[in-house]
């Protein structure tokens, strides 16, 4: 470990800026001769629009375009990472809260506002399905149009698709007990603290989008299928996004404001309100019924698991977030036949997409309150059974995937000593313990560009987005590292698709592992280059000279890189650049087009309290370890863990959308919608990792930076029931849903 | 605009006289007027803080306060913390700290910890939470945020 390098506590690449109010994100970004947009949107989720008369916002002085479905191209254009089924605005119908039907541009925020209100939409409301129950009725209407999916078995219905997984037979275990349960997780939303925000702009014959995305590559591909432009003519701004947690993944209405712009024929920029955004993306809420069967020694024999996930009224990428998020549901443990059935169910709500976890922590928090059910019925400690069932290092727990990739049972005795497990405890509290797992990347492509510059600086070309997770900051240590060179004279550049080499995407906490292999690779040609300049220059072979740490290392002495980079670019000057590739290629016939390139593994443990009176959880600590194969570095490590184990706690004791009879949100916005604040923290928060050096990235590092949300919710339910004995099935655990069951009062809905 | 109406502020020092619309907050004014875009918007009715900014020596919420309320007022954003080029102390806790992530609430908090300072120089841990607590962060679990103030705090004793 170096001071700059790897494993070092670096200050965070774009600190400074972030300290100083200098940063500039989307909405900072001023475009001369801009428009603003409005969107314009219904007060309910489902309604047939008879017409639209835009012709009062016409006269709003300042207004200059007003666009409606008529104004596209026919049929409507439709996107989508998976399915295109959304259209670029509402057409015939609207199917959720929020959808806009139309657009306003004007000189000033203020006359876009107004117009937009004028616009007189004459429509029909029509009844919405905004529950499980409601959208699988055989007599609920469709949410989508069957003629979108042809050949689909499921377009008749409201089942969007259908995921198995399974191995041994369920069906003929025999278990000394089973144990089944039915859990509820609840539509929640990202809440990064900045809301989406889109530009657009004519760029000579091509456009410029500016967008909070964290995939502008994949952005660019939508765009260009869309506007008929090849990719070059594309260009996708990306500055650093606001906060994104998997929300800001997709495209959402950069196709608006590109065709808003082109019509125009000039800039238009759409900031969303923090209430649209919540309109905008979501997570999926669930029902996850799980059947487990135990063995009288703890040892589980079975899982049974079904899962239906609440998507949206358009796929976005829910379709893979119901697939890869049960698909782990059976957990890290031995389980001789394992069978898990994830639906994904469409309804008239806001399309659900990623969020940090993906579709993990739903049935995560079901399975492993199951597991606890079944501890408590054998009278076998909740840690014990848990250790009994993990899977070692290089067991295949899910027989065709990537095997335990880590000390497992590290981590879960790092945590429970860290909890004081089957320490005594004051009276009224509690101890629960969890452990949560999520598949790494099942593909993706990194490519990245290194300069290494004549007087010794580096410039790194990464497609990644900096959503605050600190790959700036890693990806400069890796350079600093690879090259020698002081972390000072290393500059990041991403965010621009005409400048930055592709990369598939931000997500699945991927980017230190295979950008960031990438990155170490384009490093290695860049050495590989000195080694021929220094061989040239002394007239000796390649092979006898290393490059290492800034050093190049002939047989009989050693010079500094820039010396031999000075002499062997000679007069002229110049540079010597480096390519990387990492890819991860599919593989064909694998339940998700892929094994996983690296387990991300955590384990939680709570101690709580809970008041009687009031239904009050007070965590009095909070333990988080994660397995991330080695830090690259090591605050940002904890800062990731202890924001997403706090994040965690949002949908665990606060945060649920409400619909009304109109399949409206009833919470929309800061007010009704609490997040967790400086006052909603444990009195303590630990969190620890893991690093055995067993990682696929560079230096032995793994993805992390979900793993602290996956298992809030059982640890916490766990402490709860282990301090009160109330047993609750339902997240949020809000006071009142506390209280109520402390006191033998039905739930609420 | 017809119906605007003459305002005049201090801003971070700087006398700015502007004509501002009746209905638009300080927030727009700083923003969009001023190109000062270190307040941040996110909910607009006074809940996440991040367009937190000092008036008259008190924190206040930016988006909640029509830019003609404060006509005549000394007004302090984020971009005033920093004096010739050098962070204040409590930014350069932030920063080694590592208190920002995604950066994007940092400005609201970072206004709010100098307040609270100013107030009280010598805060405890539930006196920083409490005083940070309008100011919603959804990156990080808070803990660097509170350190940064607390060591802010300790190195102004030495
Ligand atoms: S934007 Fe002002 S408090 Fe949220
Ligand atoms: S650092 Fe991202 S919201 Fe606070």
């Amino acid at each position: 470990m170096s001071r700059d390098g790897v494993g070092a506590s670096v200050t965070r690449g774009g600190g400074y800026d972030r300290v100083t109010g200098r940063q500039r994100y989307v909405a900072d970004i001023h475009l001369e001769d801009v428009l603003h947009v409005k969107l314009v949107t219904l007060d309910c989720a489902r309604a047939r629009i008879r017409s639209v008369d835009a012709s009062a916002a016409w006269r709003v002085p300042g207004v200059r375009l007003v666009t409606t479905a008529e104004d596209l191209p026919r049929p409507m254009p439709r996107f989508g990472p998976q399915f295109e089924d959304r259209p670029v605005l509402a057409v015939g119908e609207t199917k959720y809260h929020g959808e806009p039907v139309a657009a306003v541009a004007a000189e000033t925020r203020d006359a876009a506002e107004e117009a937009a209100r004028l616009v007189h939409v004459d429509y029909e409301e029509l009844p919405a399905v905004v529950t499980l129950a409601a959208a699988l009725d055989p007599a609920a209407p469709l949410v989508q149009d069957p003629a979108l999916r042809p050949g689909d078995p499921f377009a008749t219905t409201n089942v969007l698709r259908e995921h198995r997984v399974a191995w041994g037979d369920v069906d003929a275990t025999v278990a000394d007990l089973v144990v089944e349960h039915v859990y509820a997780f609840p539509m929640v939303t990202h809440f990064a603290i900045e809301p989406h925000a889109f530009m657009a702009a004519p760029d000579g014959d091509g456009i410029a989008v500016w967008s909070t995305i964290q995939h502008p590559y994949w952005l660019q591909r939508i765009l260009a299928k869309l506007l008929r432009m090849p990719l070059s003519k594309v260009r996708v701004l990306a500055p650093d996004p606001g906060g994104a947690f998997g929300g800001k993944q997709h495209t959402k209405y950069e196709p608006l404001v590109a065709f808003m712009a082109l019509r125009a024929g000039r800039p238009v920029r759409l900031v969303l309100s923090l209430e649209e955004t919540f309109q905008a993306a979501r997570r999926a809420s669930a029902s996850v019924r799980v059947r487990t069967g135990f063995r009288a020694d703890g040892a589980f024999a079975f899982q049974d698991v079904a899962a239906d996930y609440l998507v949206g009224a358009y796929a976005d990428i829910a379709d893979r977030v119901v697939s890869k998020g049960s698909y782990p549901a059976c957990g890290p443990y031995r389980v001789p036949a394992g069978r898990v059935v994830g639906r994904g169910i469409l309804s008239h709500t806001p399309p659900s997409t990623a969020f940090r976890g993906f579709g993990n922590p739903q049935v995560n928090w079901a399975v492993e309150s199951n597991i606890d059910e079944g501890a408590r019925a054998l009278g076998i400690d909740r840690l014990e059974i848990r250790l009994r069932n993990l899977a070692r290092r290089g067991e295949a727990f899910i027989p065709f995937d990537t095997p335990a990739d880590g000390d497992w049972e590290q981590t879960v005795r790092t945590a429970a000593a860290r909890i004081g497990w089957g320490t005594p405890l004051p009276p009224g509290r509690g101890r629960g313990i969890a452990i949560g797992i999520k598949s790494g990347p099942t593909t993706g492509l990194s490519y990245a560009t290194v300069r290494l510059l004549a007087d010794g600086s580096v410039i790194v070309y990464a497609g990644t987005s900096d959503m605050g997770q600190g790959a700036r900051t890693v990806f400069a240590q890796i350079a600093a590292q690879e090259l020698g060179a002081p972390l000072e004279a290393v500059t990041v550049v991403m965010g621009d698709t005409a400048v930055v080499p592709y990369d598939a995407q931000t997500s699945a906490s991927r980017s230190s592992v295979l950008m960031g292999t990438a990155i170490q690779r384009a490093c290695g040609q860049v050495r590989d280059q000195l080694r021929g300049m220094a061989a040239r220059l002394h007239g000796i072979d390649e092979a006898g000279i290393v490059v290492e740490r800034g050093t190049v290392r002939l047989p009989d002495r050693e010079l500094p890189v820039l010396d031999v980079l000075r002499r062997g670019l000679g007069r002229l000057g110049g540079e010597l650049i480096g390519n990387g590739e990492m890819r991860k290629e599919e593989e064909p016939g694998h339940p998700l087009g892929g094994s996983a390139a690296f387990w991300e593994f955590n384990c939680t443990a709570i101690e709580a309290e809970v008041d009687e009176g009031t239904g009050d959880i007070t965590l009095v600590r909070h333990v988080t370890v994660s397995d991330v194969g080695r830090a690259l570095n090591p605050l940002q490590v904890r800062m990731q863990d202890e924001g997403a184990a706090i994040q965690g706690l949002g949908h665990t004791l606060m945060e649920h959308y409400i619909f009304d009879d109109h399949g409206r949100i009833r919470n929309l916005g800061a007010i009704d919608y609490r997040i967790p604040t400086s006052m909603d923290l444990p009195l303590e928060l630990h969190s620890e990792i893991v690093e055995n050096g067993d990682g696929p990235g560079p230096y032995g590092a793994k993805g992390m930076s979900e793993g602290a949300l996956l298992c809030v919710a059982p640890a916490v339910a766990a402490a709860v029931r282990d301090a009160t004995g109330a047993v609750i099935r339902e997240l949020p655990l809000t006071p009142e849903r506390v209280w109520r069951a402390l006191h033998g009062e039905p739930d609420r809905p | 605009m017809s119906d605007t109406i003459p305002i005049q502020l201090t801003v971070n020092g700087r006398q700015r006289s502007l004509r501002v619309a009746p209905h638009h907050t300080l927030l727009d004014v700083l923003r969009d007027d001023l190109d000062l875009t270190g307040a941040k918007e996110c909910c607009l009715v006074g809940e996440c803080g991040a367009c937190t900014v000092i008036v008259d020596g008190r924190t206040v919420d930016s988006c909640l306060v029509l830019a003609v309320e404060v006509d005549g007022a000394s007004v302090t954003t984020v971009e005033g913390l920093a004096r010739d080029g050098s962070l204040s102390p409590l930014q350069q806790a932030f920063l080694d700290r590592g208190a920002a992530q995604c950066g994007y609430c940092i400005p609201g908090q970072l206004m709010s910890a100098h307040a609270l300072l100013e107030t009280n120089p010598h805060p405890s841990l539930d006196d920083v939470q409490e005083g940070l607590a309008g100011n919603l962060c959804r990156c990080a679990g808070y803990q660097q945020i509170v350190d940064a103030v607390l060591a802010a705090a300790d190195g102004a004793d030495r």
